[in-house]
């Protein structure tokens, strides 16, 4: 028999202390460190020199007051066109991000078609938006799709309209809506599916009323991610909602007239008053843009509030 | 409070945790059922010395059992064999399952007593590759020829892990006895049923104050006795349990165990258990599998205190498992 001591630790554990390490580990810790810090500086870098700029020439009441011909400010118009077409592209993105997940995750059949749409899906997170934004020209200049925008006097369709920019910002915003949903659901034990089928319930109603549920803080996760990177889009908006200083309501009825005409959006009011835009007016661009980062950064603390709810009421 | 028996000894093997068998504590003696006396128990407090001196089986008091005429045979499995991908979990199983008795089936980890359990409420189809010969019925009729759905409400079942569904306490409930074809019942008119189901599962008493907070806020062991009520809301004839107390603490176990016992009476019970003092505790009849065979048979008293086969005799006296 062996009676040899375990040897004293003479650190407190060997993986507490880097010293002991190979030298290429710790240039790759020391990398790591570095990477890591420097993105957070670049991070902090943009937030704060956007705060100063935007802070310096955004006036608060900009952001309830539409522009006129004298103050040149008033972000309210834009502000509200962002919240159409953002609205419009979630009541698209989230129930088919939601159904996608759902098929992929619960049944997967045919196998085939499934492994499809997931890479289509992968892919369609890939694709600049501005070839998406060309693809929804091309779609809604259609003549069987005029009903959506505006037909000029010789018959051309516009294909300009809140109609036109909502669905192809859902089409962008739809694979953050995916996979997060889906890994949702896949972190559901099994077990949890076999107790509702234990009980003698349908793959539906077990779907219906406990796994999307369950799911709730991912669907609310995927929806605010989604959100937050449609709103920032800027392709999608110039080539399909118009780009127009002021909105141009098409036909008399109420809303519908809205949403077939033309407008602008918080992002494309950057555009142009960005030093390379046609009004060139980098003060409001500064003023705006920080509006914009602001409401970005509020989507992503309900994001990250609610990723942390997720994990508190769980099953072992 | 009279003992029917000489205070038992209970033997332990070497390295037995020595847990109090709680399940015939003075407040089970009134349990008004047909029993007189299933499950036999140590005093609490036998000095450990007792408990480690003889080395063979667990030695268990030989109570007079049920008479025969208080169950009701509800499922048989008949020559059941069940396999993964053509590999058999289960060989040639056949056994019954009665209402006013526990069965408790036992063996080490894959011998196929889970599969097995599985098979009773057809859930083993959920695996693509599974694969059942042989016939298990329900009442005389063939499981096959039901309706998965159907089956699965008259034979529920409970998991290892509590796995309370992310709703309230009463929802968990209410969720199994709203029927998805008829247009949903409304809450006040659940509210009996869904009581009755909790105070069945003994739980009522703890929730009734709390039934719409959500249910995953519950204790383990009020998970599981949730777990329970829900089972029991469908009124299912027979009830599956995959090893319900492995994740939960002793004082909750021995709750369940004691709710095991009382839910006989009104239902089959079927229970997978690791645990053999479990299956000592809660059993009538115990069936012990090994390596998809089922070895032996027979009323929870003879199979612990005399073995007739070999591997038995090895496995709940500790030799392998």
């Amino acid at each position: 028999m062996s009676t040899t001591a375990p040897e004293a630790p003479t650190r407190k554990s060997a993986a507490g202390s880097s010293a002991a390490w190979r030298l290429s580990d710790r240039i790759g810790l020391g990398f790591a460190w570095f990477v890591g810090l420097l993105f957070c500086a670049i991070c902090a870098a943009i937030v704060i020199f956007m705060a100063v700029k935007g802070l310096q020439f955004l006036h608060v009441s900009d952001l309830w007051t539409n522009a006129t011909a004298t103050n040149g400010g008033g972000f309210l118009t834009p502000e509200e066109n962002t919240a159409i077409v953002v609205g419009i592209a979630m009541l698209i993105a989230v129930p088919v991000g939601v159904a996608i997940a759902v098929w992929l995750s619960e049944y997967n059949r045919p196998r085939v078609l499934a492994r499809v749409v997931e890479s289509t899906v992968e892919m369609l997170a890939g694709i600049p938006s501005i070839v998406l934004a060309l693809f929804g020209v091309l779609l809604f200049e259609l003549h069987d799709l005029s009903f959506l925008s505006q037909t000029t006097p010789t018959g051309a369709v516009y294909g300009l309209s809140f109609f036109a920019a909502g669905p192809i910002l859902g089409v962008l915003g739809l694979p953050y809506v995916v996979t997060p949903v889906r890994e949702g659901l896949q972190a559901i034990p099994n077990h949890v599916r076999e107790a509702s089928y234990a009980l003698g319930k349908s793959k539906a109603a077990t779907i219906r009323r406990v796994l999307l549920p369950a799911n709730r803080p991912s669907i609310i996760t995927g929806s605010m991610l989604s959100a937050g990177h449609v709103i920032g889009d800027t392709a999608i908006i110039l080539f399909l909602l118009g780009d127009t200083l002021t909105r141009y309501p098409v036909g008399h009825t109420p809303v519908l007239s809205l949403l077939r005409g033309t407008g602008d959006s918080m992002t494309s009011v950057i555009f142009d008053n960005a030093p390379t835009g046609d009004l060139n007016n980098p003060p409001k661009a500064y003023a705006m843009a920080f509006v914009l980062l602001l409401v970005v950064l509020a989507l992503n603390v309900v994001v990250d509030v609610f990723g942390r709810r997720t994990k508190e009421l769980r099953w072992s | 409070m009279e003992l029917k028996s000489p205070p038992p000894v209970r033997r332990l093997t070497p390295g037995t945790p020595v847990t109090p068998l709680h399940v015939h504590g003075p407040a089970n003696r009134t349990r008004p059922t047909v029993s007189s006396g299933n499950v036999q128990a140590a005093p609490v407090g036998v000095p450990p010395a007792a408990l480690v001196a003889e080395p063979t089986a667990v030695v268990l008091p030989l109570a007079p059992r049920r008479a025969p005429s208080a169950t009701i045979e509800r499922m048989r499995i008949d020559n059941v064999t069940i396999s993964y991908a053509g590999k058999p979990a289960v060989k040639d199983v056949s056994l019954p399952v009665r209402q006013g008795e526990v069965l408790a089936m036992i063996g080490p980890s894959g011998c196929g007593k889970t599969t097995l359990l599985r098979s009773l409420n057809r859930l083993t189809e959920l695996t693509k590759s599974a694969k059942l010969e042989g016939q298990i019925s329900l009442d005389g009729t063939d499981i096959a020829t039901l309706e998965p759905t159907e089956l699965r409400r008259r034979v529920t079942m409970v998991f290892q892990q509590p796995n309370p569904f992310p709703m309230s306490t009463f929802e968990n409930v209410a969720y199994v006895l709203r029927d998805q074809a008829k247009r949903r019942p409304n809450k006040a008119s659940l509210r009996p049923a869904v009581e009755s189901a909790l105070a069945r599962a003994g739980l009522l008493e703890e929730v009734k104050d709390n039934l719409d907070h959500p249910a995953l806020r519950l204790s383990g062991g009020q998970q599981q006795r949730l777990c329970i009520a829900r089972a029991l809301a469908a009124d299912p004839e027979v009830l599956l349990l995959d090893e319900p107390c492995s994740a939960l603490d002793p004082q909750s176990t021995k709750v369940i165990e004691e709710l095991i016992v009382k839910l006989r009476q009104e239902v089959a019970i079927v229970i997978v258990t690791h645990n053999l003092q479990q299956a000592h505790r809660v059993a009538d009849h115990v069936a012990f599998m090994y390596l998809g065979e089922l070895v032996e048979y027979a009323t929870a008293p003879a199979l612990f205190a005399r073995p007739r086969e070999q591997r038995t005799k090895d496995y709940v006296g500790g030799a392998f498992g």
